[in-house]
């Protein structure tokens, strides 16, 4: 998503909320090292910010810091610019969506209940919560009326992460919380579901912090990728930066930036898209990647594609210097 | 031995035998309303395991016939009924307690983190996903705990509890082997019935459907 898109979002939906980092460490008795180091981040309303980095580097306690499910031990973290510790811990979850991996969901509670949480604990009425179990279902692409009285054992891991985003939803949110909520499902229900939260966050526009420890996912789904390595923030900018120009080899080596192939892979089209009208034969859409626009040139035996938008109307080209000059390395 | 007694007096024997019941249930829930308490304070402050767990088993090896001698001239409890109410209660303490602990202990840690991080208190949590989750186990508990109880609660029958057990010593001290055997078989028969009511009751709970 690109930096404009995420303005005209806030402007549409004043709900969101801003969350300011500052100075914030995270150390446990008797450890030496802090598991979160004296970090400082902003995340803008409506921002989709991902938490990236491998196992170990803190970006789940950074996570949890936030709906202080662990409570940080320096600094100050503020949500709208009031202090998290100045609301009661239930209270301030109860306005923040919790998205887990895989055992998120209560195994007694059917799917209308699971969903129904967060709404029932705010004491909403009856009626209002069954409309808002429905609404939830349909906008995470289950049909109500197949799904609300199943329960989660009966749901395959595909559908069960779909309730438990509906489940975050439940109460609108104006943050959400996922920590990797995609890391136990095949690789194509995976990429199906970041498609999906790709749209709901486009419609619904709350912030959403979001970790992962892939490169790739990070790439499709961030407005801002935050990469940390033990505790500390080592870079933080849109995916195309980090990958075209990481800021150091730690960064380099895990978005695979010495590979030409991956890294093509990490840029899209619409990236480096040329505004220049040419006669070309083969058309590629603005949202695939370097990698497959490559690949057609190999195949068609041409140096040029013509790139389409949605609507498959041609808005400029792609050729191969430009993926030539996106591959060398930084 | 025969069964005659039991053909003749059927209806003497069905009163025994709901005497027998309405002492057994009274009994355990009065345990209950001490494990559960216990149970949970075990699950949560660990420090307590030991002291908690230990004091039971201390307990537990108190022969009953002795435990029941010793209550006799407490005042208030004596001969009768409460004298065995609070032997019965105190010896399924152990039972109970331990399989509660193991109950709650049993429980995903990440569906715990998850119900908190929905912004549950600390007894919501409880009430609404731990207890729920951990029914189960808990009934599985339960059912040894009343299985026992019921066999114990015929030795309560020795300080006038009544109950079956008075078919026992009695038939002992008549030296008539068919009114023993109609005690034995009521208290084996209402031993099973309880145990498999409660082995249906476990297969009820909304955690054990959902996974079926």
């Amino acid at each position: 998503m690109s930096q404009a898109g995420v303005t005209t979002i806030t402007e549409h939906h004043p709900r969101a909320s801003a969350i300011a980092f500052e100075g914030v460490s995270k150390l446990y008795p008797g450890t030496a090292r802090p598991a979160v180091d004296n970090i400082s981040l902003t995340v803008e309303p409506g921002q989709f910010v991902v938490l990236l980095g491998p196992s170990g580097c803190g970006k789940t306690t950074l996570l949890k810091l936030v709906n202080r499910l662990i409570e940080h031990t320096g600094g100050r973290i503020l949500i709208d610019s009031a202090e998290i510790r100045s609301f009661a811990a239930p209270a301030l979850r109860r306005r923040i969506g919790y998205v887990i991996q895989q055992t998120g969901l209560f195994p007694h509670m059917r799917v209308r209940e699971n969903i129904a949480v967060v709404p029932s604990l705010l004491k909403w009425d009856k009626p209002r919560i069954a409309q808002r179990v429905d609404a939830l279902l349909t906008l995470v692409g289950l049909p109500p009326n197949d799904y609300r009285d199943r329960y989660p054992a009966q749901l395959s891991g595909g559908e069960q992460q779909r309730v438990g985003l509906a489940r975050a939803l439940a109460a609108e949110p104006t943050t959400m919380l996922m920590d990797e909520p995609f890391g136990a499902l095949d690789a194509i229900t995976r990429s199906r579901l970041q498609d999906e939260l790709h749209r709901i966050h486009s419609q619904l526009g709350q912030t959403i912090v979001f970790v992962t420890h892939d490169i790739e996912e990070a790439v499709r789904l961030a407005d801002q990728i935050c990469v940390m390595r033990e505790g500390r923030i080592v870079q933080f900018d849109t995916p195309l930066q980090i990958v075209l120009h990481p800021a150091d080899e730690f960064v380099a080596e895990l978005v695979g930036a010495h590979d030409v192939l991956r890294r093509l892979s990490l840029i899209s089209v619409a990236d480096v898209l040329q505004p220049v009208d040419i006669e070309a034969e083969e058309t590629i859409p603005a949202n695939a990647d370097l990698r497959a626009a490559l690949g057609m040139l190999i195949e068609n035996g041409t140096t040029a594609l013509a790139v389409t938008d949605e609507a498959g109307a041609i808005t400029g080209s792609v050729d191969l210097d430009t993926i030539q000059s996106a591959s060398s390395p930084p | 031995m025969n069964f005659d007694y039991l053909i003749d007096n059927w209806r003497r024997v069905l009163e025994l035998t709901v005497d027998h019941l309405e002492l057994t249930a009274i009994s355990l829930a009065l345990a209950l309303l001490i494990a559960l308490p216990l149970g949970i304070l075990v699950t949560i402050a660990h420090a307590t395991s030991l002291p908690v767990m230990g004091g039971l088993g201390v307990i537990y090896t108190i022969p009953s016939l002795a435990a029941l001698a010793l209550l006799i001239p407490v005042p208030g409890l004596g001969l009768g009924r409460r004298s065995a109410i609070v032997v019965l209660a105190a010896y399924a303490q152990l039972a109970l307690v331990r399989n509660i602990v193991a109950a709650l202990r049993g429980v995903d840690p990440a569906t715990l983190e998850a119900a908190r991080g929905t912004g549950m208190t600390w007894g919501q949590v409880l009430w609404r996903v731990r207890l729920p989750l951990a029914l189960p186990v808990l009934i599985a508990g339960l059912r040894i705990a009343t299985v026992t109880t019921i066999s114990l609660a015929t030795i309560t029958a020795w300080v006038n509890a009544g109950g079956l057990g008075s078919l026992l010593f009695d038939g002992i001290s008549r030296d008539y082997p068919s009114q023993i055997l109609a005690g034995a078989v009521a208290i084996t028969t209402l031993a099973l019935v309880v145990d498999g009511i409660l082995r249906i009751a476990e297969r009820m709970t909304p955690a054990s459907r959902a996974t079926r």
